[in-house]
């Protein structure tokens, strides 16, 4: 009796979950599907659940609207701002980790205030600053932005999985005579090594995604993706299967991304607060 | 905040390091500090400046000095009363919907059932699509009054589809962003309710808890410090919400959708008045830091255990 309430109850819990994640999950699978279809297809009354799967839509995403100027901006502005925070948030986080001193907290938790002010609170003057520079719509100008705003997170995230290498390991190749070079480079990012590939991909995934700077400081030399699919939102956007072959273009990648890291993902988006 | 700071725990190197050696680290750190440094304080100062300025980028006319008119002229703009109502509906009807949801979804997900995995990963999908996709996704394919998935299905049932986005902006945003921002919460809840000691549940079960008792017992005070930080985090990036109000409402109609940080844009770039913006971007910096004293207080506790 209770064994069969019991099932029931599991199937009453399974059923409700998958709800919800399908529920969740729609308007990516219909943007799926309605990038294969045809224009009037995608705009049909009432919508076609049953259609002929076409990659026209595609096609032109790729042929005119030169889809890939934008993704390889994107792909560009992303990698190249990832490397540099990287190699900016590696020295300093092993300088906090294993050197630590006086001010270290206090570094540490400085970093991550600078990380909330608001962008739109210094908009004026960054405008400004790359208008004057030339910076306005150049790959160059996105890259350092989203190479300083990425950094705090960086850093922490480094922290908390630096802090996790036994000291000893590094003080025997410190006994062994290795210079401070060899002690992070031959030591120390062996044993990090998977650590510090998930905080480069959680660094891709919000330098991909990121539409505020993109919006407000390119238009169409420097524009990634973002922007690209923002100029959908005119009349344009009434194109639904180019829109959606577009969207779903740009937002594969990232999505395959996020599903692969998902775990090592909380830590840095709560700056090692949950683990 | 001081003594917050000096809770956290650093790692405990054998010995103290030498004083050589403590030189070295400053050197490893001081790249990445000297960076932040400048990134912080430099825009900062300028707003600040600009913001006590008569500038605008097109009135050659207007120079010098502003003092507090800026800040008057703001503070008495009813369009900047309604932003800042904007803002806060914005950010607390999101919180309430992603956290509340969230939570209990976190319970649900936890379950073992058939498929979980995968359930797990389509429930967390939309907090990876970019903001710009996830608002014209909403506003054309399921939203839209004629050819929206959604109108479809109001139809379906014999109901008049409405245009959401015209006729109730603000809430439809706040439903749009909550689509965006509940895997996040989902995400992290989940994360720390398998942190849970699975013993702690048994016992509970054993000593007859029920499922509601076990929740709210054991479930949700385990789960306060990681709801903290949902809050504080989420409440970082939603006073900052921009693109999705961008290409939908434009922040209209009139400011019906317009938040702090769409009236400062429009001021500055729209309307080019520097002086002006620059005055709601100190607004915006000072709200930002308010919260931010709370959530670096909950950072430093928590990392603390």
């Amino acid at each position: 009796m209770t064994r069969k309430r019991a099932r029931l109850q599991r199937i009453a819990i399974g059923g409700a979950a998958w709800a919800v994640a399908l529920w969740v999950f729609f308007p990516i699978l219909w943007m799926v599907l309605t990038g294969f279809k045809t224009e009037p297809d995608a705009i049909s009354t009432p919508p076609h659940l049953i259609f002929h799967p076409t990659l026209s839509s595609y096609r032109e995403v790729f042929a005119r609207e030169t889809y890939w100027h934008f993704a390889l901006n994107s792909v560009t502005i992303s990698v190249l701002a990832s490397i540099a925070a990287i190699l900016l948030s590696i020295p300093a986080a092993y300088a906090m980790a294993f050197l630590p001193g006086r001010r270290t907290r206090g570094t540490l938790l400085w970093m991550l205030s600078t990380r909330m002010l608001p962008p739109v609170g210094v908009l004026v003057p960054i405008y400004l600053l790359a208008r004057s520079t030339g910076l306005l719509d150049t790959r160059t100008g996105l890259v350092v932005i989203y190479t300083l705003t990425n950094l705090p997170i960086m850093v922490w995230m480094l922290y908390t999985f630096f802090r996790e290498v036994p000291v000893p390991i590094l003080e025997a190749g410190r006994m062994d005579g290795a210079t401070r070079w060899q002690e992070i480079t031959q030591v120390l990012l062996p044993l990090a090594l998977p650590g510090i590939a998930s905080t480069g991909l959680l660094s891709m995934i919000l330098c991909w995604n990121e539409a505020f700077w993109s919006l407000n400081l390119t238009s169409s030399a420097a524009a990634p993706l973002p922007t690209f699919i923002a100029s959908f939102s005119s009349p344009e956007g009434l194109f639904f299967a180019k829109l959606s072959a577009a969207s779903t273009l740009a937002v594969a990648p990232i999505l395959v991304f996020g599903w692969l890291s998902q775990k090592q993902l909380v830590r840095g988006l709560t700056f090692g607060a949950v683990k | 905040m001081d003594q917050a700071a000096r809770r956290i725990p650093v790692a405990a190197p054998v010995g103290r390091p030498s004083h050589a050696r403590r030189t070295g680290g400053a050197l490893l750190l001081s790249p990445a500090v000297i960076l932040l440094l400048i990134w912080s304080l430099v825009p900062l100062a300028m707003t600040l400046w600009y913001s006590v300025r008569r500038y605008n980028l097109v009135d050659p006319t207007q120079v010098g000095f502003a003092g507090a008119s800026n800040y008057v002229y703001l503070l008495t703009d009813p369009d900047f009363i309604t932003a800042l109502l904007n803002t806060a509906i914005l950010v607390g009807g999101v919180l309430v919907i992603t956290v509340g949801l969230g939570t209990l979804l976190a319970v649900l997900f936890d379950q073992s059932f058939l498929g979980r995995g995968i359930a797990r990963v389509l429930v967390i999908s939309p907090f990876f699509v970019m903001p710009t996709v996830s608002a014209l996704l909403w506003k054309n394919l399921m939203l839209h009054p004629i050819y929206g998935v959604y109108s479809a299905m109001m139809r379906a049932v014999g109901l008049t589809p409405v245009d959401w986005l015209s006729r109730y902006p603000l809430a439809t945003l706040v439903m749009i962003v909550s689509w965006e921002w509940l895997p996040f919460a989902i995400l992290i809840l989940l994360t720390a309710i398998q942190s849970l000691d699975a013993e702690q549940k048994e016992a509970a079960r054993m000593d007859g808890a029920g499922p509601l008792a076990q929740f709210r017992y054991i479930i949700l005070p385990h789960l306060s410090r990681a709801i903290t930080v949902v809050i504080m985090i989420e409440t970082i990036f939603l006073l900052a919400v921009f693109a999705e109000i961008s290409v939908t409402t434009a922040g209209g109609p009139g400011v019906a959708s317009t938040n702090l940080a769409f009236l400062i844009y429009s001021r500055a770039l729209l309307q080019f008045d520097v002086g002006g913006a620059s005055a709601g971007g100190v607004v915006a910096i000072v709200i930002a830091n308010i919260v931010a004293a709370f959530l670096l207080r909950a950072v430093a506790r928590n990392l603390e255990a």
